[in-house]
């Protein structure tokens, strides 16, 4: 059996032995199982991957396997990686394996629970390993319905409206997304002869140009509304703070970049020409997320908003960096996914643990919870520091990426928005910090938080891994900035020559 | 080049990592003073590895005619941006960085012993020591980059530090605000610094320094390129790249968290924000100088006014202030604006270098006499519990080794021979005598003022009146005092240190020698402000009242700061966040997602408008087969007829 199929399996097993499980206690440790050996698969598929680029493996696809499912309409089951999905695969263990552990009490419904949530990390992990654009689509779907249930069952505060609002939006995105997948499909043969769904197939044949005008928008903003993309991102702070603490995590975490990933991998890598004349545009919409969402962020007085503002414009940056079309700010972009899943599952799974604790996330409420929880705000403090783009942690590898890439481009209009978006690391850092003044620091606000236990070893787990993914990064990011490189070399030189044309369009 | 023999330089910066890493972890497992001896410990070893550095490089290495040469003692790429452009992380080693190793390891050294006595039952005791040897980690990182971006890197990690250190007291709200504000400010100024990273690096292809800062190089021979607003492209790097000095080295008008710094513990204040943290902004221009030097002449003049302003605005508050810290710190920054000054009318080689040496050598014993008016600041304030000089007075009898080492860094910093600030003073005077004249009537005027002020601080706390005490002050235990004596002698004899062989902007040998028509008139004015002080302030007297009613005006903006910080105020809170982050966060919720949810709407309202046809009542469907069917053979009817 091919390996990949493990990422899975394993998911599936394992829902499996939840449904023999009786309680809450069996189906965590079944679920904290599972997700520990597809943690285990990841990292050994990280050091498979590197291993054959190093034995001089120059495909641009590995461990490929390709099973023909539906042949009439040439759907088939093709799956593959390179150095950016075994990135986001890494991603997706890591932050599902500390969601498990932060869903450690969900008392309501336990079994329901952790099956809905492993069902959406299968949707997750099998999006990123497909090649073939039908498979991809359904694992997206996947991915998304489970979110509907997790939010209106296991949500807080409105959670209904929430979880109407998040699906009705995100599956606006599918339709236009199957319009633009069947565009793809059926001008993927332009010549005549089979048409095809497969990546590297359509990547290869050159889809014609003015069928990528009308596509490729399609494609972009149905991923894009996946990404936060401006205007199209109010889903996310309603559903967040609706969300229970894992599927926030895994949302904002690892769903939000399916959309950064699908931009980069399906609308720009089959579509460059349309990319290269419409990018300005996307440009525009992105560079408003980066500082809008972080001007929003400043005045919010719930935990879960200021992280969702947040989100919007890490997000946006991602989509910004991508859209910059070279090499490093590309590199930025996967990097920044990376880096944004970790520290925004860690901020979600803090916020949840300080909310069970403090029964509020409201941060006027709170204050000086340093001095009770001292773990957790610690944390809490070395996530801010992350997300504020410290240096020695891995937002810092990611945005300086991105911006001496972004401003390689010779001409003004890409050079000013990227000194546009460099001023969000000053916003970024008073949003921050204010929480961090308000929260943590200062005297215990509330009597009753003087007796407030500190973090329990499975919160423990959950933090710690995404600290050490982030400060992993941060400290050493060659290997991660190189794995990425390597496979963005045949993406970018198909965008290559075609860059320069930005500007004449503005002009 | 890699030379061989430097790569024990690596250990210098190791030592305080690890020990970061160390204490931060398991510091609470043991007894707190463990945390102490070991940070100290850790530290006495970096220090005494920079001093073999410093012998080795100055007085061991081949250095003929082209005098002291950069030597790269390690490097290693961290990051691979583009085909040109990598991040490296390494080991610098040339005049400069090693003399700011000397800087940082006796400084840091002498605050950890400090500290081991000051800190002494405070909660939180390990955590201090760690985030101490992250500061000390992080600086030394700062001085030996190798790359711009290096540097960058360093220079955030010295603001967290900063950040961490200033809201040591975190139960203390005005210490979380000027640790928040510190940060933002600094933040803000660094915005500048990586934009002029990202023009310079475009325009140069390097984050190199030594290609940099080639008079050769590409920064200096593409000088002539593109320009933007009457300036080059380089030259505005290099503005960009000092707003990031400036707002590290708290030049006007980036200053306004250095004074709320003070929050934070003494020996922090006298490591980070008075010896070495707040002159990152000098050494960056240092760093940088052949560019600045030869391609961007009006860059440089920006420095040099900036900090000529600055020594001036901040002597003048100074002279008002209260609270023993404040004081010291407006006294910082108006050292440093000398500094700045320095380096801005210098030129690159030969004589016309005098400025930029004059700089290092006064940010070298300024460092020294610096941390130890912090330091004895702080044995005052361990002794009487309060900031205020008017809640002082009489302390000498009580505070004897802490009254003799504070008078002499009062001597040091007036410029009196033969301290070492009358030296490095002079060279200073003279480099801006030779370029700039009113710049030099400007020095002049510093110079008495910080005479007096320094003397106004001197005679308020150990002298005048002497206030009543809950219990009697003792003197600070040895451990303390020490670092104190230690420092009083690095005060005194730094001055003797013939810098003008060693630190220069080439490299090479520079003769110097004292001008004493300069030299003469400079400690006569400090005297003058020594004796006005000592007038006003021995003894208690009327006349600092009515000297304050007469020039009222002045006093008050002096003793307000000059409303800079009100200023500051209305646009943050006023502008930024009413004007700018409420509406944002309305349209959002109002407009943007309005939308959203008005789509919504109305396809309900449309759903529930026309679900009455889909009734399931099977006389309504009747009627409305049967009328559609007349309705459309009439329609026929018509278009046939």
């Amino acid at each position: 059996m091919h390996f990949l199929n493990l990422f899975v399996i394993v998911p599936a097993l394992t829902i499996l032995a939840i449904l023999f499980t009786r309680d809450l206690r069996g189906a965590r440790w079944a679920s904290a199982v599972g997700m520990s050996i597809q943690l285990i698969l990841a990292g050994a598929l990280v050091f498979m991957y590197l291993g054959a680029r190093k034995a001089g493996v120059t495909d641009e696809m590995l461990f490929t396997s390709d099973t023909s499912w539906f042949p009439s309409l040439n759907i088939r089951y093709a799956i593959g990686v390179d150095g950016i999905s075994v990135a986001m695969i890494a991603l997706t263990a890591i932050v599902i394996f500390a969601g498990v552990f932060a869903s450690w009490e969900m008392e309501f419904l336990s079994r329901e629970f952790f099956i809905s949530l492993i069902l959406l990390s299968s949707g997750v992990f099998g999006f990123f390993i497909s090649l073939d654009l039908f498979t991809m689509f359904l694992f997206y779907e996947l991915a998304v319905i489970p979110m509907y249930l997790l939010i209106g069952i296991w949500g807080s505060g409105p959670k209904e409206y929430s979880a109407m609002k998040l699906t009705l939006m995100l599956m606006g995105g599918s339709a236009l997304l199957t319009v633009g997948i069947l565009g793809l499909y059926f001008y993927s043969a332009p010549e005549g002869g089979q048409r095809t769904f497969h990546i590297l197939e359509i990547a290869r044949a050159s889809i014609p140009v003015t069928a990528q005008r009308f596509f490729f928008p399609f494609t972009f903003i149905g991923f894009g509304i996946l990404g936060a993309l401006f205007p199209l991102h109010t889903w996310s702070p309603d559903g967040h703070s609706s969300a229970p603490t894992a599927v926030s995590m895994l949302h904002a975490g690892v769903l939000m970049k399916l959309g950064g990933y699908g931009c980069f991998r399906v609308a720009m890598f089959l579509m460059p020409e349309a990319a290269s004349e419409l990018a300005w545009i996307f440009i525009i919409l992105t560079t408003i997320s980066v500082v809008y969402g972080a001007f929003g962020a400043i005045w919010q007085k719930d935990l879960k908003y200021i992280n969702a503002y947040s989100s919007v414009s890490h997000c946006g940056l991602v989509l910004f960096a991508l859209l910059m079309m070279n090499q490093t700010a590309m590199n930025g972009a996967i990097i920044q996914m990376i880096s944004h899943g970790l520290m925004t599952a860690l901020f979600f799974a803090l916020i949840g643990m300080i909310y069970s604790r403090t029964h509020t996330r409201i941060i006027d409420e709170m204050g000086g919870l340093m001095k009770v929880i001292p773990f957790l705000s610690v944390v809490y403090v070395i996530a801010g520091l992350a997300s504020l783009g410290l240096p020695g942690l891995s937002g810092f590898v990611a945005e300086a990426t991105i911006f001496v890439g972004a401003f390689q481009h010779a001409d003004t209009f890409h050079r000013v928005v990227t000194i546009v978006a460099t001023t969000s690391i000053v916003i970024t850092a008073v949003y921050i910090l204010r929480v961090i003044g308000i929260l943590l620091l200062g005297p215990i606000k509330n009597d009753h938080y003087e007796h407030l236990g500190d973090a329990r070893w499975y919160e423990r787990i959950s933090t710690i891994i995404l600290v050490i993914g982030i400060a992993g990064i941060g400290l050493a990011p060659l290997w991660l900035s190189d794995m990425i490189n390597f496979s963005l070399g045949p993406i970018v030189s198909k965008l290559a020559g075609l860059v320069n044309d930005v500007p004449l369009v503005l002009n | 080049m890699e030379i061989h023999g430097y790569a024990f330089t690596l250990y210098i910066l190791l030592i305080p990592f690890l020990l970061f890493i160390f204490l931060g972890l398991s510091g609470h497992r043991f007894k707190p003073l463990i945390s102490g001896i070991v940070g100290s410990a850790g530290l006495l070893v970096s220090f005494a590895l920079s001093l073999i550095t410093a012998y080795r490089y100055f007085f061991t290495s081949l250095h003929g005619e082209d005098g002291y040469s950069a030597i790269i003692a390690m490097n290693s790429v961290w990051l691979r941006l583009t085909e040109k452009l990598h991040i490296d992380m390494g080991i610098l080693l040339d005049p400069i960085s090693v003399m700011m190793l000397i800087v940082i390891t006796t400084v840091s050294l002498m605050v950890h012993i400090y500290s081991i006595g000051y800190m002494k039952g405070e909660r939180g005791y390990e955590r201090f020591f760690s985030f101490l040897s992250l500061f000390t980690f992080s600086m030394l990182g700062l001085v030996v980059a190798t790359n711009i971006f290096q540097m960058y890197i360093f220079w955030e990690l010295v603001g967290v530090s900063s950040y961490l250190l200033i809201g040591f007291y975190y139960q203390k709200p005005s210490a979380v605000a000027a640790s928040k504000k510190a940060f933002i400010v600094t933040r803000f100024a660094d915005l500048g610094f990586l934009i002029g990273i990202l023009v310079l690096s475009y325009t140069t292809g390097t984050f190199d320094f030594k290609t940099l800062t080639d008079p050769a190089g590409p920064a200096v021979t593409h000088a002539g390129g593109a320009t933007f607003l009457g300036l080059s492209i380089i030259t505005w790097s290099l503005i960009l790249v000092f707003m990031g000095g400036a707002g590290k080295s708290a030049m006007f008008p980036l200053h306004i968290w250095l004074p709320d710094a003070m929050e934070g513990p003494t020996p922090v204040s006298a490591l980070i924000h008075a010896a070495t943290m707040v002159v990152a902004g000098v050494y960056l221009v240092a760093r940088l100088f052949p560019i600045y030097a030869l391609a961007g002449i009006p860059a440089l003049n920006v420095v040099a006014y900036v900090g000529g302003f600055t020594s001036l605005f901040a002597a003048v508050i100074a002279c008002t202030q209260l609270d023993i810290k404040r004081v010291l710190a407006y006294s910082t920054m108006s050292q440093i604006g000398y500094m700045m000054l320095a380096l801005g009318v210098s030129g690159y080689g030969g004589h016309e270098g005098l400025g930029f040496m004059a700089s290092m050598f006064h940010l070298f014993t300024h460092a020294m006499f610096k941390a130890l008016l912090f330091l004895c600041a702080g044995a005052v304030i361990h002794a009487v519990h309060s900031n205020y000089m008017n809640e002082m007075g009489g302390l000498r009898k009580f505070l004897p080794i802490t009254h003799i080492t504070f008078l002499i860094a009062c001597l040091t910093i007036a410029g009196i021979p033969p301290f070492s600030g009358f030296f490095s003073k002079d060279e200073i005077l003279a480099a801006a005598w030779h370029h700039n004249k009113v710049l030099f009537v400007v020095e002049y005027l510093v110079a008495g003022l910080t005479a007096f002020y320094m003397f106004r601080l001197y005679y308020s706390i150990f002298h005048g009146r002497q206030a009543h005490y809950h219990h009697t002050p003792h003197e600070a235990p040895y451990v303390m005092t020490i670092p104190l004596m230690f420092l009083a002698a690095a005060s005194i004899f730094t001055g003797f240190i013939p810098f003008h062989n060693l630190v220069t902007s080439d490299g090479m040998h520079l003769e110097t020698h004292i001008e004493w028509g300069i030299a003469i008139p400079s400690v006569l004015i400090a005297a003058a402000g020594i004796a006005v002080a000592t007038v006003m302030y021995r003894k208690e007297s009327t006349l600092p009242a009515r000297m304050a009613s007469t020039f009222r005006h002045l006093y008050t903006w002096s003793f307000h700061k000059f409303y800079i910080d009100e200023v500051y105020l209305f646009v943050t809170k006023k502008i930024i966040f009413r004007y700018i982050s409420t509406p944002v966060a309305w349209f959002d919720r109002h407009v943007v997602d309005g939308t959203m949810n008005g789509i919504a709407w109305v396809i309900e309202f449309t759903s529930h408008r026309i679900k009455g046809f889909q009734s399931g009542q099977l006389q309504q469907y009747a009627i409305v087969f049967v009328s559609g069917a007349v309705l459309l053979i009439l329609v026929f009817i018509y278009l046939l007829y």
